[in-house]
């Protein structure tokens, strides 16, 4: 019997990086942060409040062995152990299972800390469009959370819901983005809600014949469509930052600001110094540096012991 | 910091909000649920804050429209006793079931 290859077209690449010019050995504090999340685990190192490393890898079926996991792939190419780490905050859907964490901290709180971070204290707004949730954050000057919603029931308008569509359409899930753009003109979105059920209607589609192009637009779109519910409910302040997977994916993001009337915040460190040298922008690692950023606050402010064994 | 626990689905909005502002952590509110479902706890959305904070029961998130529905069943004229229970005016119940029934759907 002859088995066919299975592409998996919702499988995205993992990465890692580490900042060469920051030399760990030289700083006070390294912390990290581990967001375990539902499709997607991301460890940060920081070293007093600087980015070192980062990791951002797939949620295995085990929490403990995904941080461990992307934890050791952070750290791949650096002579940092972790036993060196002083002080480690657990955050995401996971959070309570990562084993190398002092403390766990929900990613709300983290995001909202991270989004400040990185797209700067202008940020009023986050979006973070996660696997298996999307949550809606109003924020303060210090990214702070204010006010926050999430939707966590239904997968639409998640992550994982665009990889079951990649899947279905058998277009890599990177590609949907710029494909839903190659079209002539904006077809009318999937009007299903549920992701189950905008399967069964995007089969349909493809069997009427409909370009697959044609498909992925009002996928985007009624998942744009969908988000923009939950920001109005919430109430939408300027400036508007998006984080989590979705972030990448300029369909759906070039959709929700049409529909929202409002532009999301440039996908660059707001940090003159990391912008200038062009550093990797990845704005799945959001939670992470969010919750290594509090560990740092937390051995400043004296709330916690280091933790460093080596 | 609003903290709206629940959920938005196909039939409206199922949210309990908590004013952490407001909430000094007395713990009237946790009594006076039927259904369990507060509970006085650290800040899990301000990890910096030191009082205790009212906060739904994690089990219960998932499911806020049908745990908090025996108290909210005359259309919302009376507030459901969580709110009721507090003086300051820290908690609030979201519309839903009047949005998906009318407001008034007794009456015709």
């Amino acid at each position: 019997m002859v088995e066919a290859k299975k592409v998996e077209f919702w499988r995205w690449p993992e990465t890692s990086w580490v900042n060469p010019d920051v030399d760990w050995k030289k700083g006070k504090f390294v912390t990290a942060g581990v967001d375990v999340g539902s499709v997607s685990s991301q460890a940060v190192i920081m070293v007093d409040g600087q980015l070192y490393a980062y990791s951002n890898t797939r949620t295995g079926s085990n929490s403990p062995d995904s941080a461990l996991k992307c934890m050791n792939m952070a750290l791949k190419e650096s002579d940092l152990k972790v036993d060196t780490i002083d002080y480690c905050i657990g955050t995401g859907y996971g959070r309570v299972n990562v084993p190398m964490a002092q403390q766990t901290i929900t990613e709300i709180a983290c995001h909202a800390r991270g989004a400040n971070f990185m797209y700067g204290p202008e940020i009023r707004t986050v979006l973070d469009m996660g696997g298996q949730d999307c949550k809606a954050i109003r924020c303060d000057e210090r990214g702070k959370v204010m006010k926050f919603m999430m939707n966590d029931k239904c997968a639409a308008g998640t992550g994982r819901g665009m990889e079951v569509f990649a899947d279905l359409i058998r277009v890599p899930v990177w590609e949907i983005g710029p494909r839903s753009f190659q079209v002539e003109k904006e077809p009318p979105m999937i009007s299903s809600t549920c992701v189950v059920f905008a399967k069964t209607e995007v089969v349909g589609l493809l069997q009427e014949g409909v370009p697959e192009n044609e498909i992925m637009a009002a996928y985007c779109a009624a998942m744009a469509h969908r988000i923009t519910e939950l920001l109005n409910r919430l109430g939408m302040e300027e400036k508007f930052a998006i984080t989590g997977g979705i972030a990448k994916n300029e369909g759906v993001v070039k959709r929700l600001e049409k529909e929202l009337g409002v532009k999301a915040t440039d996908k660059v460190w707001h940090a003159p110094k990391m912008r200038d040298k062009g550093l990797p922008f990845d704005t799945q690692i959001a939670g992470g540096i969010g919750a290594a950023l509090f560990a740092f606050a937390m051995l400043e402010r004296g709330k916690a012991q280091s933790a460093r064994k080596a | 910091m609003l903290a709206n626990y629940g959920f938005k689905d196909g039939s409206g909005d199922w949210f309990l909000s908590v004013d952490t502002d407001k909430c000094n952590g007395c713990g009237k509110c946790v009594e006076v649920c039927p259904k369990k479902a507060l509970e006085v706890g650290e800040d899990e959305y301000d990890p910096f804050r030191e009082e205790p904070v009212v906060k739904v029961v994690a089990g219960e998130r998932k499911k806020l429209r049908y745990t908090c529905a025996p108290c909210k069943p005359g259309f919302g004229e009376n507030p459901a006793p969580c709110a009721a229970a507090c003086e300051f005016g820290a908690i609030a119940h979201s519309d839903g079931w009047k949005l998906l029934y009318g407001q008034n759907s007794l009456n015709g």
